[in-house]
């Protein structure tokens, strides 16, 4: 085995090219942090847009396809249209949350990003998720107080817009 | 005056090199499989280590490092003098709470994850000044406390960009000592906060490459010494990136260092651990310090090395208050004796 220092950097060769941006420290501190962002911008990895755009559809199409089977089912089984619905969303946030609970969630989400977050499973996640992890301060100012902590933003300007839209309707109709 | 045992503007050196005498680590599971998993001292399967909690489960790992560490130096508790200690938690948690159980004087510190080469620099200061015959440093990390406390909740199903940083779950501790047989401290160099205005808390590589990249610079011309001088500059966690930028941050400086730099957080994981840029916190430069590199020493494979702990200080507060992300890097030279 190779010592572990003499690693080159990923299969990346370093080289130090003629138009790379400098960063001299004999300049002012802003024209420094100028120079420093853009050389961090040649750096940086760029997100693989059309990777994660891919996983994003497949996943989410295989959430909203799994939801359609649930309301068919349920639909077959005698329950009208809109109630048909309701008992699809509770079966899929329970489903979420139950591979919230066994670790398999988060899994799913780095490949699947959008795909898995903008689902109604993906806010079932993220309500299991700080109850699991805030449950050992306690159930009030632990569970209880820390459920909302990432789905609060989205109840919030969720019912804030409702709000906004019903009052134009009301007005506008 | 300038200071008696001082270099330069941010340089110490030591008249009698303070001893590592001894050193232990404990890491995760995940770390445990990496390249440098048979260079750890124990490898822990259970995040929560048999405890109730992951904070609980992080400062039994630290206690028993540091008891390791302890034992192999052929020392009791009350035959150290000092201990310096610090982690990622807020108010420090998992050293206080391990200090309050090991009972010996206490000096807890803050460096971000650059804080065991802080407290390194201040331990050898501590004995060199003639202030201590031992002193225990340590220091801890835990991917699920960090990641609760910095980020989000562990369970919770988001997408991190490719840059973003893994923290390591583990703990390093070493003796230091007046005499002793074992790699040696020579030098410290203390480093500036430097920000240069990298604001996004995920890219951490970035905010502390360049106050890695000032800190090693600064050493060299403190000290007059040529980049060849040593075998290894090491830094603790600046990642894939980071690396990157500080490499090319020293070049611009005058000094080509690629032959001879590596990064902890680089070589703790395989790239096909899926961890991104690579390991990050305390115990990613704790833990590959106190493990391979020392062992690398004392085998003889390398002679000299600087080892930089680098360490980004933000706070969650901080960074939704949209501040930008400062950065700082201690440097100590470790020689083999």
């Amino acid at each position: 085995m190779s010592p572990a220092h003499k690693q080159s950097p990923a299969g990346k060769t370093y080289d130090a090219g003629e138009n790379m941006s400098a960063v001299k420290d004999d300049q002012p501190l802003e024209t420094q942090k100028k120079q420093y962002k853009q050389m961090v911008d040649e750096v940086k990895p760029k997100p693989r847009v059309w990777r994660n755009v891919f996983w994003a559809f497949v996943v989410g199409g295989l959430i909203a396809l799994l939801g359609q089977f649930l309301v068919v089912f349920y639909q077959s089984r005698g329950l009208p249209l809109s109630e048909a619905g309701a008992a699809t969303s509770a079966t899929l946030v329970f489903l979420a949350a139950l591979l919230t609970g066994l670790g398999i969630y988060d899994e799913i989400a780095r490949f699947a990003g959008a795909g898995s977050i903008v689902p109604i499973t993906g806010f079932a996640n993220s309500m299991v998720s700080p109850a699991l992890e805030y449950r050992g301060e306690g159930l009030v100012l632990g569970v209880g107080a820390r459920l909302f902590t990432v789905a609060g933003p989205v109840l919030v300007f969720g019912i804030v817009t409702a709000w906004a839209v019903a009052l134009l309707y009301y007005f506008f109709r | 005056m300038p200071a008696a045992r001082k270099n330069g503007q941010q340089t110490v050196w030591f008249e009698n090199p303070p001893v590592i005498v001894s050193t232990a680590t404990i890491v995760g599971s995940k770390e445990g499989q990496g390249p440098l998993g048979h260079t750890f001292d124990k490898v822990i399967e259970d995040a929560y280590y048999g405890e109730k909690t992951w904070e609980r489960g992080e400062r039994r790992m630290l206690q028993e490092a540091m008891q390791t560490a302890v034992q192999r130096a052929n020392l009791q508790p009350q035959n150290i003098d000092f201990l310096l200690a610090g982690d990622l938690l807020n108010q420090i948690i998992s050293a206080n709470f391990t200090a309050r159980d090991l009972g010996i004087p206490f000096i807890g510190l803050y460096g971000a994850c650059s804080t065991m080469y802080e407290s390194m620099a201040l331990g050898a200061m501590l004995i060199d000044g003639g202030f201590a015959e031992n002193v225990l440093i340590g220091v801890s990390s835990h991917n699920a406390t960090a990641e609760r406390q910095y980020r989000y909740p562990t369970e919770q199903g988001v997408q991190r960009p490719m840059y973003a940083q893994w923290t390591v779950t583990g703990a390093a501790a070493a003796v230091l000592s007046r005499q002793g047989t074992g790699p040696v401290i020579t030098h410290a160099t203390i480093g500036k906060v430097v920000d240069l205005g990298q604001g996004d808390p995920l890219d951490m590589g970035a905010a502390m490459a360049p106050a890695a990249a000032d800190t090693m610079a600064r050493h060299l011309s403190d000290t007059g010494r040529r980049p060849d001088y040593y075998d290894l500059f090491v830094t603790g966690d600046l990642g894939l990136y980071g690396r990157e930028l500080a490499l090319k941050l020293m070049q611009h400086r005058g000094y080509d260092i690629a032959n001879r730099f590596n990064d902890c957080g680089v070589m703790i994981y395989s790239p096909d651990q899926d961890v991104h840029a690579g390991g990050s916190g305390c115990a990613c430069s704790g833990v590959v310090t106190c493990g391979y590199l020392i062992q690398e020493i004392k085998a003889g494979r390398l002679k000299r090395i600087f080892g930089v702990g680098t360490g980004a200080l933000l706070s969650p507060i901080s960074a939704q208050q949209g501040e930008t992300v400062p950065g700082i890097a201690h440097g100590v030279v470790i020689e083999g004796r």
